[in-house]
């Protein structure tokens, strides 16, 4: 690592304190989080209301399996919902994602343009748009109350389809050729040869389209379900954010921690991956 | 001779099969959910429809009550200007700035902090209800603590429900927020700026980091600039949708009435869906225009 150039001491200075007083801003409220999940129920009667707990307790994550409910529905459903909406909703787009991107990359076909072109304008604009025209198709369709209404918005999710075909455009066309003069079918040489070549890039799609899955509350077509037994996460801790009731807090900063330590730890076992995908000429146009 | 050329076109469309094979369970999809949505929406947007009968023909009817005669509409346009004008930019140049000093300080700790900057938009943007918990009304809320001990207040304070904060709090709330996509692009796009680049610069005159900046670093990252750009922007616009959980909805005398709010007032609570998508059309036209505005503008970075 070099050392830079034309650096002040003063500048660094700065530099380093403004960094540390944003991350301050930026960690605190999971901080808080972390915090009130581990804190007694009596801890939460001070005041004033102290930051750290001084008895942790784990308490609260057991009282969020056994007795939070709402509307009767346990806390173990909601998360088993999201689990399989991020994961067949998730594995799908990317399964599905692929098979598009590589044409779109290596092929050469009529409408190969526009049809590029229509999935970058839609990431242009926010699915609100698009929301209740989906659910009135969703209606006609007769899929509103089932899971589809939660898989379908992240399978589509349009990011997927222009990182990945950014992506496989940087594969030599030469391992391509020598695979086909070998009889490889086209679904071969996509899984087979460009998917482990680019890596990264489907790791980090993994990485936000799982994000998306796990968390999106207000841009899905979920905005009508009705049965509150297929409801993920999000929509429990909207509904629980509120309480104020000092009993509940310990609860609902667990559910919190639930909710943040899954896309964190995939965050965390991707994150070289991640960065390298974004710095490599994938992006460039 | 159109017919050959037709011909000609259906003879090499057949000939790529399975391109279109392999395109069409996703842009099967795409094209029902996306495009033919965004159609319909603008199709609905010139009839008065309230599901339960079928649409009516009202022409600009929707339009004209929108843009003559809706005061809240007025309302939710400046608050979702303010945000776009601000969170928008400011998300953006934080997100940039942050990067960029990360990457000007110690590598060892680039990798925590990356973490540390990123955990609040990766967890997405329900964990942001924990801001519920910090600034709630009664007295046990975190800010209500401690400013009432430090004396500064007598009585807790409703902030989610006071006009006069809540544009404050949700900006606040939105640039906590607005680390995402774009931040880690930057990131990523800074490590890619050649080391030499750096060098021939100090010789050639670049006297301190933000002279480097300007001319060697910003026109490098052009890429990025425009991808982070085009992410900042639909992330400023959708995440308006954000003040219903946070300030309740509606919001008290519509003071946080964002595009996307009233949208979501329309279609979800009074079922006018005839006059939610006239919104949602303006709505998709705005974002659309706007994101090409900035791209265009991009282009002239560093120049």
């Amino acid at each position: 690592m070099k050392k830079k150039l034309n650096r002040s001491f003063a500048g660094n200075l700065a530099i380093t304190l403004f960094l540390g007083a944003l991350g301050v801003f930026m960690v605190l409220p999971l901080v808080l989080i972390i915090s009130n999940s581990l804190k007694p129920l009596d801890e939460f009667f001070i005041f004033p209301p102290r930051l750290f707990v001084r008895n942790p307790t784990l308490s609260n994550f057991g009282d969020l399996f056994s007795t939070l409910s709402n509307s009767w529905i346990p806390f173990s459903r909601y998360l088993f919902n999201s689990i399989i909406i991020s994961v067949f909703g998730t594995g799908g787009h990317i399964v599905i994602v692929s098979m598009a991107a590589y044409p779109l990359a290596k092929h050469d076909f009529p409408g190969k343009k526009i049809l590029f072109s229509i999935v970058v304008l839609a990431l242009m604009f926010a699915p609100e748009v698009t929301q209740i025209p989906n659910f009135l198709i969703m209606s006609k369709l007769g899929l509103v109350d089932t899971y589809f209404t939660f898989i379908i918005p992240v399978i589509v999710f349009p990011l997927g389809l222009f990182l990945l075909k950014q992506f496989m455009e940087s594969v030599p066309i030469s391992l391509i050729e020598s695979a086909r003069l070998e009889g490889a079918g086209e679904m071969y040489v996509l899984w087979r040869i460009i998917m482990p070549l680019i890596r990264p890039a489907w790791l980090t799609l993994l990485l936000f389209n799982f994000k998306f899955s796990w968390s999106d509350l207000t841009s899905g077509f979920n905005v009508f379900v009705f049965s509150e037994e297929i409801k993920p996460l999000p929509h429990l801790l909207a509904q629980i954010s509120g309480n104020t009731q000092v009993a509940w807090k310990g609860m609902v900063a667990a559910a919190h921690f639930v909710m943040l330590i899954v896309p964190v730890m995939i965050f965390i076992l991707t994150q070289s991956q991640v960065i390298e995908t974004m710095s490599s000429s994938g992006l460039k146009e | 001779m159109s017919n050959t050329k037709f011909s000609s076109l259906l003879h090499k469309m057949i000939k790529h099969r399975v391109s279109y094979a392999m395109l069409a369970p996703y842009y099967i999809l795409f094209f029902i959910f996306v495009v033919f949505a965004v159609m319909m929406a603008m199709g609905l947007s010139f009839s008065y429809f309230n599901i339960l009968e079928k649409p009516q023909f009202v022409g600009w009817g929707n339009y004209a009550r929108l843009f003559l005669d809706d005061d809240v509409f007025l309302i939710a346009l400046k608050n979702t200007a303010l945000f776009v004008t601000i969170t928008g930019p400011l998300g953006y140049v934080l997100s940039f700035s942050v990067a960029w000093f990360m990457n000007e300080l110690n590598p060892k700790i680039r990798s925590v902090a990356t973490l540390f900057f990123y955990a609040p938009a990766l967890s997405g943007a329900v964990t942001m209800l924990i801001w519920q918990v910090i600034f709630s009304g009664d007295s046990y809320g975190i800010v209500n603590g401690v400013l009432m001990q430090a004396g500064i207040l007598l009585e807790p304070l409703i902030w989610l429900k006071n006009e006069k904060y809540m544009l404050g709090i949700l900006i606040a709330v939105q640039l906590w927020l607005s680390l995402g996509t774009s931040f880690l692009s930057f990131i990523a796009g800074l490590k890619t700026v050649d080391e030499s680049l750096y060098e021939a610069g100090a010789i050639d005159g670049i006297k301190n980091r933000w002279q480097e900046l300007w001319f060697i670093t910003l026109p490098v990252m052009r890429p990025y600039l425009k991808f982070g750009a085009v992410m900042q922007i639909t992330a400023a616009f959708a995440v308006s949708g954000i003040s219903i959980q946070l300030l309740g909805f509606p919001t008290t005398n519509y003071a946080g009435r964002t595009i996307v709010t009233h949208l979501m007032d329309h279609g979800q609570i009074r079922f006018n869906m005839g006059y939610a998508m006239s919104i949602a059309t303006f709505m998709f036209l705005l974002m659309v225009s706007f994101n090409k505005l900035v791209q265009a503008y991009l282009k002239r970075i560093g120049n």
